[in-house]
């Protein structure tokens, strides 16, 4: 795995018996204990991920709302500084070409402009390419020296009170206080000597914060963190965590073929905003009713259908599973899929083929889970 | 990992235990590691046969499904009912309380492709972890 990328904190996940694998380029820990005792650890404490693969690319200019504006489905020049919001990035045709997290970052030098893009490790390449024809600016990827670390569960707010930050720009005067998809940046003299953005928000469907910072910093952070009580967790409890909170993936859910209505990531689309690439394409697809429906679905028995897994009503093949684990929190084996929209009322019993086995499944409503607030 | 003395053991991590004609089988403890987080198992029925190097069952973990391959060929004899409600001794006892088949061996002279503890142990840090 020599040519694979490594984080800063790759010799911290070896020294603590993660177990590496290759994700999206980079060699990353999928776990350190069990999958399942890292998912309890974030639905009901707090678990401490290194997410360092996924890309992260900076706008610096006056004109980076406009810039941002023509690249994503959600609208950019209302946000505030502060303000984070997800969006799409689209083909001419609608196809997604990856779903970010778009940053109006808070920035410290008086009178910038900075925007972050957040996109999956996978996708950085194509991403930054397709900026470069598509959305010309003043980017800078800063993936490879600004690590990132994501804190997520119940107990993620307390242990982030205790991080003695000193100097702040940003919405708010503590990063406990961030509201929900806001950030700014943080900074103290002595333990962490740089500059530390933070962010409320994540992937698991439970409260939780996103750190990005320097190499050093990271480390220093991140050793704090754990010190503090936090549990390692690896991409397998990611994966997990995020399926019952019916998150989308890239490359499961998501791809150039599906648009994101399709994906029913409406409330990320904005049709009345500026134009933006692929919004012709979206308006006209809004107009049909004929287009497949992401569902969930809970498997009767204990077999998981994972993604390829076909979806059947009677004789008819009506749909396709994109994502399935075993959900640990649910206890029994559930699914995402694209399914025929006659066929995708909640409750409608169906069969999906498990390696040549037909199993019983029942169509659900998502997310699985949903945090009490 | 460990890999008890006098087991056979196939490069697909299962076990066996022979005695006389009769042979008992599981998946080692390096296997279940690897697995990790098991949620379902499926074993055959008394009376089947199996083949070796064939899928005789399937073991499936959060992450991933894996056919079990028969470390040697038989009628099956017994099945450990109990495992498929019980994952869990399969953690805590992968090569006692952790069995999933007895089988009559109709070759025996098939034994002989398979690894002692030793080749075995190799074998796995072969595979690394």
């Amino acid at each position: 795995m020599s040519s694979l990328l490594r984080t800063p904190l790759y010799d911290w996940h070896v020294a603590h018996h993660g177990r590496m694998v290759e994700f999206g380029g980079w060699e990353m820990p999928v776990q350190y204990t069990s999958i399942v005792d890292e998912h309890h650890a974030v639905r009901k404490a707090a678990g401490l991920f290194d997410i360092s693969h996924m890309g992260r690319f900076s706008c610096l200019a006056p004109e980076a709302a406009e810039v941002i504006e023509r690249l994503v489905t959600c609208s950019v020049a209302t946000m505030k500084p502060g303000q984070i919001r997800y969006g799409l990035v689209c083909r001419d045709d609608g196809g997604i070409l990856d779903d970010v997290l778009v940053y109006n970052i808070p920035s410290p030098l008086q009178g910038k402009s900075e925007f972050g893009l957040v996109v999956n490790a996978g996708n950085r390449t194509k991403i930054w390419d397709w900026i470069q024809t598509r959305a010309p600016g003043p980017w800078t990827d800063v993936s490879a020296n600004k690590p990132m670390i994501a804190l997520q569960g119940p107990k993620a707010v307390e242990l982030v009170r205790q991080l003695p930050f000193n100097f702040y720009s940003g919405p708010c005067q503590l990063p406990a206080e961030l509201g929900y998809y806001r950030n700014g940046i943080w900074f103290r003299e002595k333990r962490y000597g740089h500059i530390v953005s933070v962010s409320r928000t994540g992937y698991t469907g439970e409260d939780g914060f996103e750190f990005i910072c320097g190499e050093e910093t990271v480390k220093i952070l991140w050793d704090h963190l754990i010190e503090l009580g936090a549990q390692p967790c690896g991409l397998g409890a990611r994966d997990t965590l995020r399926l019952e909170a019916a998150m989308p993936l890239y490359g499961h859910e998501l791809s150039e073929t599906i648009d994101p209505l399709t994906a029913g990531l409406d409330f990320a689309v904005k049709l009345d905003k500026a134009d933006f690439i692929g919004k012709q394409a979206l308006v006209e697809i809004a107009t049909k009713s004929d287009r497949r429906v992401r569902v969930g679905l809970k498997l009767a028995g204990r077999r998981i259908a994972r993604e390829g897994s076909t979806v059947h009503l009677a004789d008819q093949q009506i749909g396709e599973v994109t994502s399935g684990t075993f959900s640990p929190t649910l206890e029994q084996a559930i699914s995402m899929a694209y399914v025929a929209p006659a066929m995708a009322a909640v409750g409608t019993a169906v069969k999906v083929d498990i390696r040549g086995k037909r199993e019983a499944a029942t169509v659900v409503p998502l997310p699985f889970y949903q945090r009490a607030k | 990992m460990s890999a008890p003395e006098g087991l056979k053991y196939s490069k697909t991590h299962e076990w066996v235990a022979i005695t006389g004609d009769k042979a008992r089988v599981g998946i080692t403890d390096f296997a279940v590691q690897l697995l990790s987080d098991l949620v379902y198992v499926d074993l055959p029925k008394v009376g089947q046969s199996i083949t070796q190097s064939q899928p005789f069952g399937e073991i499936e973990s959060v992450k991933h499904v894996s056919d079990l391959y028969a470390p040697v060929a038989g009628t099956v004899t017994a099945v450990n009912t109990e495992l498929p409600n019980q994952l869990e001794l399969l953690n805590q006892s992968p090569f006692e309380k952790g069995w999933m088949i007895e089988v009559q061996l109709t070759q025996p002279a098939d034994l002989s492709g398979l690894l002692d503890a030793d080749a075995y142990t190799a074998h796995c840090a072969t595979e690394g972890h």
